[in-house]
């Protein structure tokens, strides 16, 4: 019985996905006419319910930003709230389009999973926030700190490591919660919080007094969180890693959800070639021509999106670091569109 | 020799009065004086600091942190999500639907624990057969011209009604059923049942949603996919009913014998005894043991917040996630545990109360 319910529920699973690849998830979105966007229960900054309930973060827009290419409305989003645990369910099942919840990009990930990745919308990378009275400018003059770290999470694990290696020596103090954390940071019981940098700057907030702790230049782990899709649907793929390219395009040429009618009559070739009026428009992407114009218009470009989730326009004051463009300094590249 | 009886004295001061209810119950020798006097030093130096913070420098209303000026609790950060917390996502011109639906519950759950309401018959056959039909078309919409409302975008409080009544309300039938069929003698309903209570009483709850969260997905195809909410209200009720299969199971066997004997006597089918002898007899005994589950089950709704459904604690963590309030957990939890408590409380106030009308001790 229970043998034959199994093997029911394999036909019908493989029967499903077989279905879902003839289709395309690209044909099934603008028949349905709205994404289905797979986001973290509440992350500071990158995806969390505002007072009116409406969501908003970095994560958040990637989605609004795929809405906008596919649909051309970047309100048609429907945001299914998961945990960790079940959100590669959800993509596999076909319950969610993207998966666009803070998650990191590995080896396993990519290539077992069934999944694909589809570009780094933050590079994340575990980093320390210390008080600033204690004078330190590197997390190289940390040895022999007491460090609050949160149990069960990785970042132990790197903190031993990046000890060892630079030979120093330092204490652990365990709290169960990030709010406990805090506490233990504000009651003097260590020197510095260890956690990923994105967190801290939360963490930071929610101190008394913000202004008192620094979060230091240095990352010793990495963690590039961006969206996720299913394997086998290059279509879909395509269009979720050209729509996070087009936001950096659109940054690198100026062009802003402010500026972008003006740019439309801008003589530079690269702006009419990311506005859809030269070059391989919607074609190939199975999108209208104005895709990308409708993403930087609706959602904004990838800097203006930094800046209003996470960067120096929110509470947050996350510094664009090694998420400056690459003529900036940063990592964020995105290939030419021609 | 003339007797003459003195007039009544009054009792010692110090046994009457104020006084002497404290020097009986409080300082009645000198043992239980130190220890009086410990608890209220303790007392007063915790409880001190608690209510100055929750009360005296509290701010109530504001638009946005900065309204916490006073260094107390920021209940601001409630009250400015207070819609939030109640309906959840829901849009908020739909508002009214919600009330409607519970205030429409509410007035058919006081007339019936109203002691002398007419009509009790039919407002029970009311609540469990037709208001389902209006409750569903007023929260879900999709017909007389009410819009549809997605589940995703249900919560907060009335989310964990809808779960904990539905839970509740639903597995009562299915928990009497399983409880007479693990009494019963025919073989293979007997067997069913055993097996059914023993299966859904091994596996914690966490798991059930699990496993209607995560599995099931991943076993049906997308066009027959299942309404989150309801795989996990499937999932509460399968879970629930064997619970209570086991406690309506408990006051089945306190029936004496002779009760049985005595229906068998009159001539009366199974289905009549159990329905006009033993039952009515059996749910009076067992109302502790009844509320006891579903007070249990009032607080386990919010396990559901693992599988990223926004129950009443579910979004009010999700709230402290947002940028703009940062910081306000404390507020948050001491909110969500106030809304808890006042409903178990309430529902353990009721159960008192009904055991004493229905004069159970025999």
């Amino acid at each position: 019985m229970m043998k034959k319910t199994l093997m029911t529920a394999a036909v019908l699973a493989a029967s499903f996905s077989g279905q879902a690849m003839a289709e395309g998830t690209l044909n099934i979105v603008k028949e349905r006419g709205v994404v289905q966007c797979g986001v973290t229960t509440g992350l500071a900054g990158f995806s969390n319910p505002d007072e009116k309930g409406q969501w908003a973060g970095l994560d958040v827009d990637v989605c609004r930003a795929v809405a906008a290419a596919t649909l051309g409305d970047a309100t048609k989003v429907k945001f299914i709230p998961l945990t960790a645990k079940e959100r590669f369910t959800a993509l596999q099942s076909g319950e969610i389009d993207i998966l666009s919840r803070n998650t990191t990009w590995t080896q396993t990930r990519d290539t077992q999973l069934g999944l694909n990745f589809a570009g780094v919308n933050y590079y994340d990378g575990q980093g320390f926030m210390v008080s600033k009275k204690l004078g330190v400018k590197s997390a190289k003059e940390l040895d022999g700190a007491a460090f609050c770290i949160q149990a069960g999470t990785t970042t132990e694990l790197n903190l031993a490591d990046y000890f060892r290696m630079n030979g120093m020596s330092y204490s652990p103090v365990v709290f169960d919660t990030s709010d406990q954390t805090v506490k233990g940071f504000e009651a003097g019981r260590c020197d510095a919080i260890t956690s990923d940098q994105s967190q801290l700057y939360a963490l930071r907030i929610k101190l008394v007094d913000p202004e008192a702790a620094m979060v230091l230049p240095e990352v010793i782990s990495k963690e590039p969180l961006g969206p996720v899709v299913r394997q086998g649907d290059d279509e879909w793929f395509n269009v979720v890693k050209w729509t996070h390219n087009a936001m950096l395009n659109a940054e690198e040429m100026g062009v802003t959800s402010a500026n972008t009618d003006e740019m439309l009559k801008s003589a530079n070739p690269n702006v009419r070639r990311l506005l859809g009026l030269e070059g391989p428009k919607g074609t190939g992407l199975n999108l209208n021509d104005d895709w990308a114009y409708q993403i930087i218009k609706q959602v904004g470009n990838y800097g203006e999106v930094f800046d209003r989730n996470v960067g120096k326009d929110s509470p947050l004051q996350v510094s664009r670091g090694i998420n400056a463009l690459w003529s900036d300094g940063g990592l964020q590249y995105a290939p030419p569109m021609r | 020799m003339k007797y003459e009886l003195q007039p009544m004295l009054p009792a010692p001061s110090s046994t009457t009065g104020l006084l002497g209810w404290l020097k009986r119950n409080l300082f009645s020798n000198v043992k239980n004086s130190i220890a009086t006097l410990l608890i209220g030093y303790f007392l007063i130096t915790l409880l001190g600091p608690a209510l100055q913070w929750a009360f005296i420098d509290s701010d109530w209303f504001g638009d946005s942190p900065a309204a916490c000026t006073s260094g107390g609790a920021c209940w601001a950060f409630i009250t400015n999500r207070m819609d939030q917390f109640m309906y959840g996502f829901y849009p908020e011109t739909g508002y009214w639907r919600i009330n409607a639906t519970l205030f429409l519950f509410a007035a058919a759950v006081t007339w019936m624990v109203i002691e002398k309401t007419p009509y009790k018959g039919y407002v029970a056959f009311f609540t469990l057969f037709i208001y389902p039909i209006i409750g569903f078309y007023l929260l879900y919409g999709g017909s007389f011209g009410l819009e549809v409302v997605d589940t995703h975008k249900w919560g907060g409080l009335s989310l964990t009604l809808v779960l904990a009544v539905i839970g509740i309300v639903a597995a009562m039938p299915f928990g009497i059923l399983l409880a007479l069929g693990r009494r019963s003698e025919m073989p293979i309903v007997k067997a069913f049942s055993v097996i059914y209570i023993e299966f859904w009483r091994g596996v914690p709850l966490i798991t059930v949603l699990f496993m209607a969260s995560v599995m099931l997905p991943l076993f049906v195809s997308e066009e027959i996919t299942f309404d989150k909410l309801l795989r996990a209200l499937i999932g509460i009720i399968l879970f629930q009913s064997a619970y209570m299969a086991e406690v309506i199971r408990g006051g089945l066997q306190a029936i004496p014998k002779g009760q049985y004997e005595a229906a068998d006597a009159l001539g009366l089918t199974y289905w009549k005894s159990m329905l006009l002898i033993i039952m009515p007899q059996a749910l009076k005994l067992m109302i502790p043991g009844i509320v006891n589950t579903f007070i249990a089950l009032f607080k386990d709704t919010s396990l559901v917040l693992i599988i990223g459904l926004f129950d009443i604690l579910a979004i009010v963590q999700s709230a402290n996630s947002d940028t703009d309030w940062l910081g306000y957990s404390t507020e948050g939890y001491i909110f969500v545990a106030f809304v808890f408590w006042i409903f178990c409380f309430g529902m353990s106030r009721y159960s008192q109360n009904l055991e004493k009308r229905l004069k159970t001790g025999y």
